[in-house]
């Protein structure tokens, strides 16, 4: 199938992009990876009459952790979050993400910019960056605050696939706190098949202080809610207490409780709701193996 | 083109990096593009929403890369661009402009097939053939990178590219022995 016709451009500036996106209104789109943007408009679900292509500007794949913060450019693909030795070693719950989005050769051209864009509800990476308790730092039209702005990536997604960027405003970065000493992450999803989005995923950051008493937790849930969710009772729960085999279970179920899932083809609710409590369950243990408890 | 005396003939003028600034910030339907695909130069207009894969298939005449979705599932349509492994399906010919594209075409050199091929012919892996050409962009790119693979590992590499004939087995094995076969060389 084929899109229908629109006007290409590849803008060589961020500058130029912005300037474009707001002399073209509601009848522009950006193109980033295009792994989600290009299947809507072969099926006409989109049909920009402006397409303002990413691809060419350079500098906004950075990758890299600058004073306690892991900086990720929107235009990082899935691949590099798969590949980069710095992910791999210092951020397990993003580089476990990346291995399970799409396949391999989406991997090679989707963006982390793009998904969070795209506020897919099962989008990966929402419920891994609620996890890392990240941030999105927003580009616009010049005024106050030279055109920037952060928000917590909790308060960016405000509905399926509707996210609070105003006309002119484009996903420049996100921003993951660096980890602290004992402290660790990780994602794990069930899907139907190898490559499909989940039926159910769960992402986890825990911190531990020198006693082994939980300082610190974030819980992401992918694909059972309008967006993806935070469990914040049961990120709370976790706080001040060691995380023995009682404790998670509490924060399967407290997780449970805060997921919103609906019946599909790929599940019914109640089990998708079970399956929130499992995979927590599970991730959270995985994440505490990963901590080195000196 | 005449070559200017005193000079040697190129293929083309070069855009000049503020003439293409000045294209680039225009919007347009249709636009004129330029790629080398299996080494050979093509320069040629195309509408915006030109899939990268129609563009190969009905422009060039490059029939080897195929289409098997609407979905960007199956990997059929597995090119490399700049030497990286796409779905040519999932990205408009316009993108690909000023890009390095290796096709099913290109894998052959000089009438001899690639350790690829022949160990997918040697090997059986494949039956109808429908999904070979981007199983076989898929391997190569892979094995570029990863010339020593476990078998999980070409698991993992193919996952973006249905079958539905051969069940995957005799693939694998094909990429297995095209390994050796490379690296023996
Ligand atoms: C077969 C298949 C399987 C997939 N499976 C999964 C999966 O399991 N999990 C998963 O998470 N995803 C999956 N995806 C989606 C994939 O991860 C996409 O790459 C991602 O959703 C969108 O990123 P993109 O860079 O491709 O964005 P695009 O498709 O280019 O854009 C998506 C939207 O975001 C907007 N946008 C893009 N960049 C920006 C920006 N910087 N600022 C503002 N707006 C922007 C665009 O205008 C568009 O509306 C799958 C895709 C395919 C084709
Ligand atoms: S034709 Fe199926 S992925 Fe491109
Ligand atoms: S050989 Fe027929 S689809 Fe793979």
């Amino acid at each position: 199938m084929f899109p229908a016709p629109f006007e290409y451009v590849a803008p060589s500036t961020l500058d130029q992009a912005i300037r474009l996106l707001q002399q073209y209104g509601a009848d522009a789109r950006l193109l980033a990876g295009g792994q989600s943007l290009i299947p809507m408009m072969r099926f006409r679900l989109a049909n920009p009459k402006v397409l303002i292509d990413l691809n060419r500007i350079p500098g906004l794949d950075f990758l890299e952790e600058d004073r306690g913060v892991l900086r990720i450019g929107a235009m990082v693909r899935h691949r590099a979050m798969e590949r980069t030795p710095l992910i791999q070693q210092r951020y397990p719950l993003l580089a476990d993400t990346a291995r399970v989005i799409a396949d391999p050769i989406v991997r090679n051209r989707g963006t982390v910019g793009g998904s969070i864009a795209h506020a897919d509800p099962a989008g990966d990476w929402g419920a891994a960056l609620l996890a890392a308790k990240a941030e999105v730092v927003i580009t616009g039209p010049k005024g106050r605050r030279m055109g920037q702005r952060t928000l917590p990536l909790e308060d960016f997604f405000t509905g399926p696939f509707m996210t609070a960027l105003q006309p002119g405003e484009i996903v420049t970065e996100i921003r993951v706190p660096a980890p602290g000493p004992r402290e660790a992450g990780a994602y794990l999803k069930i899907e139907r098949k190898v490559g499909d989005f989940a039926v159910v995923a769960v992402g986890v950051q825990i911190a531990l202080d020198a006693d082994g008493v939980c300082r610190k937790a974030g819980i992401g849930l992918c694909a059972v809610g309008p967006t993806s969710l935070r469990a914040r009772e049961a990120e709370e729960w976790l706080i001040g207490k060691r995380p023995d085999e009682s404790v998670i279970a509490r924060a399967g179920e407290l997780a449970a409780e805060a997921s919103q899932p609906t019946s599909d083809t790929r599940g019914p609710a109640e089990y998708k709701r079970d399956m929130v409590r499992v995979l927590t369950v599970r991730a959270l243990r995985k994440a505490l193996e990963r901590i080195p408890m000196a | 083109m005449p070559a200017r005396k005193g000079k040697r003939a190129t293929a083309a003028p070069r855009r000049t990096a503020a003439r293409k600034a000045v294209e680039a910030v225009q919007p347009a339907a249709r636009q004129r593009i330029r790629v080398t695909v299996n080494g050979h130069p093509y320069e040629a207009d195309v509408e915006a929403r030109t899939l990268l894969v129609y563009f190969l298939r009905d422009t060039l005449g490059l029939t080897g890369t195929h289409v098997g979705c609407d979905t960007t599932s199956c990997g059929a349509c597995t090119v490399l661009l700049n030497g990286e492994a796409v779905k040519s399906c999932t990205l408009f010919a316009v993108q690909a402009d000023e890009a390095e594209i290796l096709t099913v075409e290109g894998l052959a050199k000089d009438g001899e097939l690639h350790p690829l091929q022949k160990a997918f012919w040697e090997d059986h892996g494949l039956q109808c053939g429908f999904c070979t050409p981007g199983m076989l962009m898929t391997a190569y790119a892979f094995l570029m990178e990863n010339p020593h693979p476990s078998e999980e590992e070409i698991r993992v590499a193919i996952s973006g590219n249905l079958c539905r004939c051969t069940g995957y087995m005799n693939i694998v094995k094909a990429i297995q022995h095209a390994a050796q076969e490379m690296a023996a060389r």
